[in-house]
C-alpha cells in the first residue's frame, strides 16, 4: 500500500519540480543582481511610506506653520529647526507634503497597472487566440493609438475634462487613472498576443485540443501561466512611466487637487521660489528621480531573472 | 519597396482622420466654450459669437468645414487671440520649435553614439561604468525635472546661463540639454549594447586576426554595423523630442508652438487644438516613415514587401 502511494507520488513531484524551479532559479539570479535589490528596497520603502506615511509624518501635509512662515517672511530652509526639508510659503511641512505625494504616485502607479492587466491581457489573449478579425482590429487600433502620441492624448483628456464631475471625482485622481490608464493598456495587449501566438503553435497546446480541453482553459491554464514573466516585467517597468505621466500631468496642473500634494504639482509650485529657496524644487525632483530609477532597476533586474537569454540586450 | 513606401504613406492618411475626428470630439463635448470667462458674457453676446464663428452648427458639419478649410491650407481663427488666425500663430512659432528639436536631435547623437562606444570599449570599465550612470540618470529624470535642476544649478547657483526667453544663443543651451538629455541616454543604452554584440562577430574577430589597425576595425567594421540597430530607436526619439518640446517650452517661456497646447486646451480654443495635434501626429508618422525606410536603405539585409 505504502509502495503504491509512492510509485504514485514520485511522478507527480517529478512534474511539479522544474516550475518550482524555475521560479526559485529567477529568484535566486534576482538577488544576486545588487542594482535591483537596491531598487527592490527602495520600492518598498516607497509603498510602505505610501500606506503608513500618514501616520508616521511629522507634520500632517495640509496644516500650516504660519508661525514659521511670518518670522522668515516666505518658505522656511530645510534643516533647520523642527521642519526637517523645510516648507513651503504657507508654512506646510515639505517632508510630509512628499509622503503625500508618495501615496498619490503609488496610487496612480498601481490602479493604471490593475487597469492594464485586467484591460490588456483578455483583449491580446482574445486577439491571440480568435485571429482574423478580432485580431487586426486590435492591430489597427493600437497603430492609431500609437500613432497619437502619449502624452498629447494625456493632456487632451486631462485638461479637457478637468472642470467636470468625472475629473473632480476621486479628488481629481480618477481621471487621471483613466487617462494614463487609456494609452497604456495597448502595449500590455501587443505583448500578450506576441507570446501567445507563439505559444500557440507549441505542442502542448495541441496536444491539450486533441484532447478536448475547452478553448478558454486552454487559454487561461496553458497559454497565459506561460506568458507571466514578461507580463510581470512589462507590468513593473509600466510603472515608472505611470508615475512619470502623473508627475507630468500635475507639473501642468492636472490631478490630484490641493491641499494634497503630488511631486509634480509640489516642483510646479516651487518654480516661483526657485531662486530664494531651491529645496522646493529639488527635494520633489530627488523623489520623482529615486522612484523612476528603483522600479526601472527592480523591472531590469526582474526581466534579466525571468529570460536570463534577453541579459545585456534591451 | 516603392510598393511598401506607398501603402505606408497611404496608411497615414486613416491614422491622420482617427486622430482629428477623436480630437474634435473630445475638445467639443467637453463643457465650456472658448467665451467661458470668469465674469461670465450675456448669452446673446455668446449666441453672437458662436453664430459668427459657426460654434452653433451641429459637430459634424463643424468638422467638415474645419476639414475643408484645413485642405485649403487655412487652420481657421483663434478663439483666444481674436486679432490671429492659427496659421499666423503656427507660422510664427514654428520656426523657433523646429529648431529646438533639431538643436536637441544633434546633441543626442553627437553625445549619445559616442557615450556608447566609449562604453562598450571600455566594457566594465570606468568609463563604462561612468556612461552606464549617465544614461540611467538620463533615463530616470523626466525633461521638465531635469530642466527645473538644470537652472537651479547653472542660472540660480552658477548663474553662468539666463533663465527664460530664446532671444540669444545662451538661452538656447538649458531648453537644448533638458530635452536631449533623455535621448542621449537613450541612443547611448543603444549604441552600447549594439557595439557589444557587434565584438563578439566573426568578420570582427577577422579583421583582428588579419592583424588591421585597432582604429580602423572599430571605425569601419565596428560602428558602422553596431549603428544599424540604433536606427530604430530615431523614431520614438524624434517622436519623444516632438512632445517632449511643449513641455520644455511652457517651462523655459520659449516662444515656440507647444507652449500654447496646454494653455489652448484650458480655454478651448479648438482651432489652435486642432493644428498642434495635427502638426505632432503628421511630424511623428512622417519621421516614423521616414526611419523605417532609412533602416531597409542602409541595411541591405532588411528588405520590406
Amino acid at each position: 500500500m505504502a509502495n503504491t502511494t509512492q510509485a504514485l507520488e514520485a511522478p507527480a513531484a517529478a512534474r511539479a519540480k522544474p516550475s518550482a524551479s524555475l521560479w526559485s532559479d529567477a529568484l535566486s539570479r534576482l538577488l544576486r543582481n545588487r542594482l535591483a535589490i537596491v531598487g527592490g528596497v527602495i520600492v518598498l520603502g516607497l509603498l510602505l511610506i505610501a500606506i503608513i506615511g500618514p501616520y508616521i509624518a511629522p507634520f500632517p501635509y495640509q496644516s500650516q506653520d504660519l508661525d514659521a512662515v511670518t518670522l522668515t517672511g516666505g518658505p522656511v530652509a530645510p534643516f533647520r529647526g523642527a521642519h526637517i526639508l523645510g516648507t513651503d510659503e504657507l508654512g506646510r511641512d515639505l517632508l510630509s507634503r512628499l509622503m503625500d505625494g508618495a501615496q498619490i504616485s503609488m496610487t496612480v502607479a498601481m490602479v493604471v497597472q490593475i487597469v492594464v492587466l485586467f484591460i490588456g491581457v483578455p483583449i491580446g489573449a482574445a486577439a491571440a487566440w480568435f485571429g482574423g478579425r478580432t485580431d487586426s482590429f486590435l492591430m489597427r487600433f493600437t497603430d492609431v493609438i500609437y500613432a497619437f502620441p502619449d502624452l498629447l492624448f494625456i493632456i487632451l483628456l486631462g485638461v479637457a475634462f478637468r472642470e467636470t464631475f468625472f475629473g473632480q471625482a476621486m479628488n481629481g485622481l480618477l481621471l487621471v487613472f483613466v487617462a494614463i490608464g487609456i494609452v497604456s493598456w495597448v502595449t500590455m495587449a501587443r505583448l500578450v498576443r506576441g507570446q501567445l501566438l507563439s505559444l500557440k503553435e507549441t505542442e502542448f497546446v495541441e496536444a491539450a485540443r486533441a484532447i478536448g480541453v475547452s478553448d478558454f482553459k486552454i487559454v487561461t491554464r496553458h497559454l497565459l501561466p506561460n506568458a507571466i514573466g514578461p507580463v510581470i516585467v512589462a507590468v513593473t517597468l509600466g510603472i515608472p512611466s505611470a508615475i512619470l505621466s502623473e508627475a507630468t500631468l500635475a507639473f501642468i496642473g492636472i490631478g490630484a487637487q490641493a491641499p494634497r500634494a503630488s511631486w509634480g504639482s509640489l516642483i510646479a509650485d516651487g518654480q516661483n521660489y526657485i531662486r530664494s529657496q531651491p529645496h522646493l524644487v529639488i527635494f520633489p525632483a530627488i523623489a520623482i528621480a529615486l522612484a523612476l530609477l528603483s522600479f526601472t532597476f527592480l523591472g531590469d533586474g526582474l526581466r534579466d531573472a525571468l529570460d536570463p537569454k534577453l541579459k545585456g540586450k534591451q | 519597396m516603392l510598393g511598401y513606401i506607398i501603402r505606408r504613406v497611404l496608411w497615414i492618411i486613416p491614422v491622420l482622420f482617427v486622430v482629428s475626428v477623436i480630437t474634435f470630439g473630445l475638445m467639443h463635448s467637453a463643457p465650456g466654450g472658448p467665451w467661458s470667462r470668469e465674469k461670465k458674457l450675456p448669452e446673446a453676446t455668446v449666441a453672437a459669437l458662436n453664430a459668427k464663428y459657426g460654434l452653433d452648427d451641429p459637430i459634424p458639419i463643424q468638422y467638415l468645414k474645419w476639414v475643408g478649410g484645413l485642405l485649403h491650407g487655412d487652420l481657421g481663427p483663434s478663439y483666444k487671440y481674436l486679432d490671429r488666425s492659427v496659421n499666423d500663430i503656427v507660422a510664427d512659432g514654428i520656426g523657433t520649435t523646429v529648431q529646438l528639436g533639431i538643436q536637441a536631435f544633434l546633441l543626442s547623437v553627437i553625445i549619445g553614439i559616442p557615450l556608447g562606444v566609449i562604453a562598450a570599449l571600455r566594457h566594465n570599465g570606468i568609463p563604462d561604468y561612468l556612461a552606464t550612470l549617465v544614461s540611467v540618470l538620463g533615463i530616470c529624470t523626466p525633461s521638465f525635472v531635469a530642466a527645473i535642476l538644470l537652472l537651479v544649478i547653472f542660472s540660480v547657483w552658477l548663474k553662468w546661463l539666463p533663465t527664460f526667453g530664446w532671444d540669444s544663443p545662451a538661452n538656447w543651451i538649458l531648453p537644448t540639454v533638458a530635452l536631449a538629455l533623455f535621448p542621449i541616454a537613450q541612443i547611448a543604452r543603444y549604441t552600447r549594447a549594439s557595439m557589444l554584440e557587434v565584438t563578439r562577430k566573426d568578420y570582427v574577430r577577422t579583421a583582428h586576426s588579419k592583424g588591421l589597425r585597432e582604429g580602423s576595425i572599430v571605425v569601419v567594421h565596428m560602428i558602422r554595423n553596431a549603428l544599424i540597430p540604433v536606427v530604430t530607436i530615431l523614431g520614438p526619439i524624434l517622436a519623444f523630442l516632438i512632445t517632449g518640446s511643449f513641455i520644455i517650452e511652457f517651462v523655459f517661456s520659449i516662444p515656440g508652438i507647444g507652449r500654447y497646447y496646454v494653455t489652448s486646451i484650458g480655454q478651448r480654443d479648438y482651432g489652435v487644438i486642432m493644428a498642434m495635434t495635427m502638426i505632432f501626429a503628421v511630424a511623428i508618422a512622417v519621421m516614423n516613415l521616414i526611419v523605417d525606410v532609412l533602416y531597409a536603405y542602409i541595411d541591405p539585409r532588411i528588405r520590406y514587401s
